[in-house]
């Protein structure tokens, strides 16, 4: 049986028997120390204590096992750390590590069970954790769904507690005193009574012989050093310095340069190619057609990758469209939508008193039904570092070098396509120059092991280029709302009504894994069905179509057209019944206090109660919106501006004014350029985002006509954060799904132009 | 095949290199592949999103659109202008903002940031608008600007 199969089966048994007979066992083992295999333990010029810390001569490593893509991970991990054991924070050094299976994320299961974050009732908490076990058998090295903090937060801090205990144990063993009296500081023990020190280096190896405790107890918060604090990230100087290593800029001996094209159309044929003119070209090494696994792409192997790029350019080949397939995106967008009518709800997962008799009575009493439709269209992640990775083929052996986001995923899948078991393809995870969800994706590391497979024993280092990237990304799919609401004789909603259709990413993404989708997609309808307001008649319903297109995870996923959707329709709710939309949204939020004290704040700190300048030409309008996602609930004001002649001087988006509520804010500093990240990715989506097909193919190829946001365009940006909880939750993404909505609805104020799909600037000029 | 007569000479970082490559190479893959200087960054390969951005006589120039063979004076990449234990206060300014997220597109944004300060060393919003045009998808762009006037101030101090 192969292991993907095994793996089916393991989930599904969870899911249909319970799988309990199967899993207790292999939940009350632990995993085995990934660390105990490294060269430097072996041959005993380190000590591991469990698989976070490594301690050597030079001092304590910490490993922090996600992937590092800018959200500041490994600097918040090894703060977990190093908060319990005391260690001082500028000379800590943190190292990705290996990948393994001990390192599974049980976050991002336990997010993916159908309640509200905020639901701790006793049947959600069962599910999620039962889901935490399915993660542990599973194994899945993830880094996705903002869950890293989550994931970690009890569990980095037991394991620097544990060790900590050791350590305490070791040095009151070479002392002969009782272990009450003695303290840690700064990487040491010490017995205050005689002032006398021990480095955790010098007791490491008596350490390591000592059973540590499994339950140590953790810093009470008030004694916290390191968390709560933005401190200096561990990545920082290698990043300025042009010393930070990315996947493509590792250097081996006798390395070459790959370069790949693949189809241009989608589920095309390739008739024929002819690589005549191509191997004339200086420097060429290999030219490797990769077959139908790899959708015919040809792969191009030199000894410089721009000698390699040019030997690609000369290729002649025959590429065909696939016949019989919808490969325009207006057509594709127009059956997403007809999904609503053809099809039965894949989930409705909001479903408060009887939206459909409210919509029936309604119509009998001659209200007025409010109705929308909103679209959003596909799109790329243009990661800045384009897709690379470098792949050596060894006998029984391969080593992938790459930055990514599902590592173990990877090592299975490569193992399964060279034909090696999974421990003998060992995956190390480098700085990601971007991730977004597009290095979750095994593309790119599939095709390097298999010109690595052609090639043995020479190291390959695959770049794509920019054009092949925006060609060839796993896309965030495109989603079609039509909205419905009442509202009732104070102005307020009484029934919201939402049916959204989207091509299912997890179906794509899960098919592409080998990884089981049991049941209905929850990420069609989040951002939309679980949002923290009480409206008496109150339905979303998910539609899930198929799609020619493959789709991936796109920062903030489904809630990244969701929030869009939702948000804007709320807007032309508030407008229709002639209320402030903040005062709805304060009112809508009566049942959830944690939601009403972010919008308090987003209006404090947008003043908003103040009206904008007038008298200066310019016309200013200010929009709101706010989307829990990932367990975290984001309001945000974007305030615009727009000139009397808006073809001359066009719309510029002056200001943004964020709050966050991310439960415990574990580094104020990472967290807000985290949200000022989020923010301006979903704002360049909405200003300039789009993914279109025609006959087949992307029309997309660079970022000349696929951009984003420059620096002149960029906004003031204003951050807050709250603490509504005692555990972290999610950063990285949250920040994303309200900031398309907050343009619109600004937009709206300011020019009375309501805008109901993106990208805005097919409508409306921007400065 | 003789190439004696097509070597190119370069003086990079303050070295002097002669090289056997394509005149038409662009200075870019020079950098990295033949000498392996990989600070300065791949992006898209048509000079818009700045990633390979290195100074020439304190200009800054997209070297992913450059011929190698057109790169005449002094260029400097991301490794010439300091180091980790030694950092240019552009550098130092970029370090104490905690300016980078993922890291890619800072090598080019400091080198930007270097030029521009080298030739206007109290630049204006406008000023720092007009010339910081590279590409960043993070959205690190508010501590950018951030960095670009605390380096000014540093360097207006220290000459």
């Amino acid at each position: 049986m192969n292991r993907l199969t095994r793996r089916r089966f393991l989930i599904g048994s969870m899911a249909i028997a319970g799988g309990v007979a199967f899993g207790v066992y292999q939940l009350r083992r632990p995993l085995p120390n990934p660390l105990d295999d490294i060269d430097q333990v072996r041959d005993g010029s380190a000590v591991t204590l469990n698989p976070y810390l490594i301690i050597d001569a030079e001092g304590v490593a910490i490993i922090t096992p996600r992937a590092e893509m800018g959200q500041g991970i490994h600097t918040s991990l090894a703060a977990l750390v190093a908060e319990e054991l005391d260690l001082p924070w500028q000379t800590l050094r943190s190292l990705h590590g290996p990948t393994a299976n001990a390192y599974f994320n049980a976050a991002m299961l336990e997010a993916a069970v159908p309640y509200p974050s905020w639901d701790r009732s006793w049947l959600a908490e069962g599910l999620r954790d039962a889901t935490a076990v399915a993660g542990k058998l599973l194994g899945l090295q993830l880094t996705g769904g903002s869950t890293s903090t989550a994931d970690a937060f009890i569990k980095l801090r037991k394991a620097g507690a544990a060790a900590r205990q050791v350590l305490l144990q070791a040095a009151a063993e070479h002392w002969g005193l009782s272990l009450d009296g003695l303290r840690t500081e700064a990487g040491a023990v010490v017995d205050p009574d005689s002032g006398r020190r021990l480095p955790y280096p010098a007791l490491a190896e008596a350490a390591a012989q000592i059973e540590p405790p499994t339950d140590p107890p953790l810093k009470p918060r008030q004694q916290w050093q390191l968390l709560g604090r933005a401190l200096p990230r561990v990545d920082m100087v290698a990043k300025c310095t042009g010393t930070a290593r990315f996947a493509s800029d590792l250097r081996l001996p006798g390395m070459c340069y790959a370069t790949v094209i693949a189809n241009p159309y989608l589920h095309g044929t390739r008739a024929g190619f002819d690589a005549s003119r191509a191997r004339t070209r200086r420097g060429l090494v290999r030219i490797i057609d990769l077959g139908p696994t790899q959708d015919n792409a040809i792969a191009v192997v030199a000894d410089n990758r721009w000698r390699a790029s040019q030997a690609a350019a000369a290729l002649e080949i025959d590429w065909r469209p696939a016949p019989d397939l919808t490969g325009d995106s207006v057509t594709m967008l127009d059956e997403i939508a007809a999904s609503i009518d053809q099809l039965e709800p894949d989930a409705v997962p909001r479903d408060d008193g009887d939206a459909e008799q409210a919509l029936r009575i309604a119509r009998a009493e001659a209200k007025p039904v409010i109705t929308a439709e909103y679209r959003a269209p596909f799109l790329a992640h243009t990661t800045l570092e384009p897709p690379s990775a470098v792949a050596l083929r060894q006998p029984g052996r391969l080593k992938l070098w790459i930055g990514h986001q599902a590592p173990t995923l990877l090592r299975d899948l490569a193992a399964q396509q060279s034909g090696l078991d999974p421990d003998q393809v060992d995956v190390q995870v480098e700085l990601l120059g971007g991730g977004f969800g597009r290095r979750a994706e095994v593309d790119f590391g599939l095709q390097a092991a298999a010109i690595a497979e052609a090639m043995p024993g020479i190291p390959i280092n695959l770049t794509w280029s920019r054009e092949e990237d925006i060609r060839h990304d796993l896309y965030r799919p495109a989603a079609v709302a039509r909205c419905r609401g009442v509202i009732d004789q104070n102005g307020m909603p009484w029934v919201l009504d939402m049916d959204i259709a989207s091509p299912s990413v997890m179906r794509s993404f899960a098919g592409r894994m080998g990884l089981p989708a049991l049941g209905p997609d929850k990420l069609i309808t989040e951002g939309a069905a679980r949002q923290p307001y009480s409206i008496p008649h109150y339905r979303v319903a998910g539609y899930r179509p198929e799609s020619p297109v493959a789709l991936g995870n796109w920062r903030s996923v489904g809630a990244s057209f969701n929030g869009f959707f939702h948000e804007c329709f709320l807007d032309e709710l508030a407008v229709a019944g002639g209320i402030d939309p903040l005062a709805m949204r304060l009112a809508l939020t009566r049942d959830y206090p944690f939601a009403r004290a972010v919008l308090q704040s987003v209006g404090e700190l947008s003043d908003w109660e103040t009206p904008l300048p007038r008298g200066d030409g310019r016309r200013r309008g200010r929009g709101l919106a706010m989307t829990h996602s990932f367990g975290s609930t984001v309001a945000q004001v974007v305030e615009v501006s727009v000139g009397t002649n808006p073809d001359q001087d066009g719309l510029r988006i002056e200001r943004v004014y964020c709050v966050a509520d991310v439960g415990l804010a574990l580094d104020p500093g990472i967290i807000e350029a985290q949200m000022q990240s989020g923010i301006l990715y979903g704002l360049s989506a909405a200003v300039m985002g789009e993914i279109s097909f025609r006959d087949g193919r992307v029309e997309q190829s660079n970022f000349h006509d696929y951009g984003a946001l420059r620096l002149a365009q960029c906004p003031e940006i204003r951050v807050r954060i709250l603490e509504s909880g005692d555990a972290p939750t999610g950063v990285g993404e949250p920040g994303t799904p309200p900031s398309k909505p907050a343009l619109a609805n600004a937009i709206y104020a300011a020019t009375g132009q309501r805008l109901r799909d993106y990208p805005f600037n097919r409508y409306i000029r921007f400065a | 095949m003789t190439r004696s007569t097509d070597l190119i000479d370069l003086l990079i970082n303050g070295q002097a290199y002669r090289l056997d490559v394509e005149p038409e190479m662009p200075l870019l893959w020079v950098l990295r592949d033949e000498l392996g200087l990989t600070g300065t960054k791949y992006g898209c390969g048509i000079g818009q999103c700045g990633a390979c951005t290195v100074a020439i006589d304190a200009v800054p120039v997209r070297s992913c659109s450059l011929p190698v063979a057109a790169a005449q004076g002094a260029v400097t990449t991301i490794e010439g202008l300091g180091s980790p234990d030694q950092p240019h206060p552009v550098q130092q300014a970029w370090i104490s903002a905690q300016a980078a997220q993922c890291g890619y597109c800072q090598p080019g944004q400091i080198m930007s940031a270097a030029c521009l300060l080298a030739r206007n060393p109290d630049p204006s919003a406008a000023d720092i608008d007009a010339a910081m045009t590279n590409l960043c998808r993070c959205g690190t762009y508010p501590r950018l600007r951030d960095a670009v006037r605390l380096a000014a101030a540093t360097l207006r101090e220290t000459t």
